[in-house]
């Protein structure tokens, strides 16, 4: 019994000193940011390598999200007769939810995971240690720049997403089902507002974009130098960072779109 | 490097350890294992020093300590007269930066070339022109003679390369400080001769202090200039090679030796090997 409570202790222990260390690593890293805009080369380096490379995953997801929305959007619109209304119900489900909450999901699992084993092997090959005796600062030089490259790249992919699902839909609609062209268009023209919907759409993806990247990096440079703590904390970075995006939409979902 | 910013003179100690004791802490806050207890070393510059004892004696923790990577519970550990521990960060850099730390297995960047590796300390500390970079870079490579392997990456070359890469890449800001993590273990006889020069001859050509932890005893007797014997965190013999080799200190002669019976045991603490089988009546 006595070994139980100190196990539950432990535990609460343990995690309040690793919620303190994931706060204080992420002012830290927003502290020591300088590096990353400065030598704005090793960002663009990391855009590149974890932005650019995710694009075809979310772009083929994207086109497939967009078909299923079609479909299923003109199956229970024609109930009610408003099958002209396909084009609005493709455009808001992925800009206010879709896009960016499956692109974070997405992203979690193409970028995230290779962020942490990236910087989890460095830790591992002692080079973060090599870099900190050379008077560089790891947080600076390593998590910096891959972090803002994610915060960047998130909100790209996102409308990378939305867009090609537009497009999908557009194509299951308009191409194969035959619902009105001027009607998908138009209606999702009057009922898309730039900012309520854009651009709430793009506050989320740009938050997911922060706390993806940011548990990536945290768990690559708290992991345990050894084959199996890096695995560990790859599959930790995929399943926090996916409970972590699913918490934020419905936080954010209920502070953009419910009506006071 | 100017020498005149430097506190201390040429015969002064360019690193001190006095009355050190460490333990690792736990994540409580608690010292966990004692490390090392009431450790006192000194090394001059252009001083060889070679640190010895069998594994998890706590010699590797010096160099951390002496790095400012930890801090001890007591003593202290003066580098160049400043005492690492009480340096804010900026200042712990700018030391750091005087020091050049050869890693057991080379640390080298896997993303970079060889050539980018040892260039890496040079473009994040100077200002230095292209130019300048490609020449410093190529005279410290060829200095550990692999100018000609410049352009590989490190997944390229041998375990013994990769060592030299990184000894080039250690002294690439000419440090007054150079320590070497086991710099032999796991090299072949004609690399870990070559090494074993490329220390002596370094040290002595920036008259850099020098500390070598190792347990290559014949190697590191041929070559430094004095010697630290530790066991359970504590120092147990001193003194030059000579002195060394004609110890009659069970320890050192079980380690110079190479035996398998003296005061080190080979066999962790543990109950008794009948009763552990299930055996004993």
């Amino acid at each position: 019994m006595r070994a139980f409570a100190r196990s539950i202790g432990h535990g609460v222990i343990d995690a309040v000193a690793k919620l303190g260390y994931f706060a204080r690593l992420f002012v830290l890293t927003l502290r020591q940011s300088g590096t990353a805009f400065a030598r704005l080369r090793l960002t663009i380096a990391q855009i590149h390598f974890i932005g650019n490379y995710s694009l075809v995953i979310i772009v083929v997801s994207g086109l497939f999200v967009g078909f299923v929305l079609g479909l299923q959007g003109y199956n229970t619109l024609q109930r009610y007769g408003s099958e002209q209304a396909l084009g609005l119900l493709v455009a808001l489900s992925l800009v206010r939810e879709l896009g960016p909450v499956v692109t974070a999901l997405l992203f979690a699992g193409r970028a995230g995971t290779s962020i942490t084993a990236e910087i989890g092997l460095m830790k591992a090959g002692e080079q973060l240690t090599a870099m900190e005796m050379m008077a560089v600062s790891p947080v600076a030089r390593v998590l910096a720049p891959r972090f803002w490259a994610g915060v960047v790249s998130m909100p790209l992919l996102a409308a990378m997403f939305s867009a090609v699902g537009v497009f999908g839909g557009y194509i299951v609609g308009v191409v194969m089902i035959g619902v009105d062209e001027g009607a998908f268009w138009s209606q999702m023209q009057n009922g898309v507002d730039w900012i309520d919907d854009v651009g709430n759409g793009v506050i989320k993806s740009i938050v997911f974009g922060i706390a993806v990247t940011f548990i990536a990096v945290f768990e690559g440079y708290d992991s345990q130098p050894t084959p199996e703590g890096v695995s560990r904390a790859t599959t930790r970075t995929v399943v926090s960072s996916s409970l972590a995006v699913l918490a934020l939409d419905f936080i954010l979902t209920a502070l953009m779109f419910t009506k006071g | 490097m100017l020498m005149s910013d430097s506190p201390t003179s040429a015969d002064q100690p360019f690193v001190a350890m006095q009355g050190v004791s460490f333990a690792y802490p736990t994540l409580a806050g608690a010292p966990g294992r004692q490390i090392l207890s009431g450790v006192d070393l000194s090394v001059k510059r252009g001083q060889l020093v070679a640190l010895m004892g069998g594994s998890g004696s706590g010699k590797t923790t010096i160099l951390r300590l002496l790095g400012g990577q930890v801090k001890p519970q007591a003593g202290t550990v003066m580098v160049d007269g400043r005492n690492v521990h009480a340096l804010k960060h900026g200042e712990l850099f700018a030391l750091r930066r005087r020091m050049g730390m050869l890693f057991q297995f080379g640390a080298l960047f896997t993303d970079m070339s060889v050539f980018e590796n040892v260039a890496f300390p040079l473009r994040e500390h100077t200002d230095l022109p292209e130019a300048a970079i490609r020449d410093l870079v190529l005279m410290k490579l060829n200095a550990v003679g692999l100018r000609g392997a410049h352009a590989l990456m490190p997944s390229e070359i041998s375990g013994g390369m990769a060592r030299r890469v990184a000894l080039a890449r250690a002294i690439a800001l000419d440090p007054q400080l150079i320590m070497y993590d086991e710099p032999f273990a796991g090299l072949d006889p004609i690399s870990l001769g070559i090494t074993a020069n490329l220390i002596r001859s370094l040290g002595a050509a920036l008259g850099a202090a020098s500390i070598i932890v190792t347990h290559d005893v014949e190697e590191s007797l041929a070559i430094v200039d004095y010697v630290y014997f530790l066991a359970e965190g504590k120092i147990v013999a001193q003194g030059t090679p000579d002195e060394i080799r004609a110890s009659t200190m069970p320890y050192v002669q079980q380690f110079v030796a190479g035996s398998p019976d003296g005061p080190v045991r080979f066999h962790y603490p543990a109950p008794d090997y009948a009763a552990d089988l299930g055996l004993a009546k």
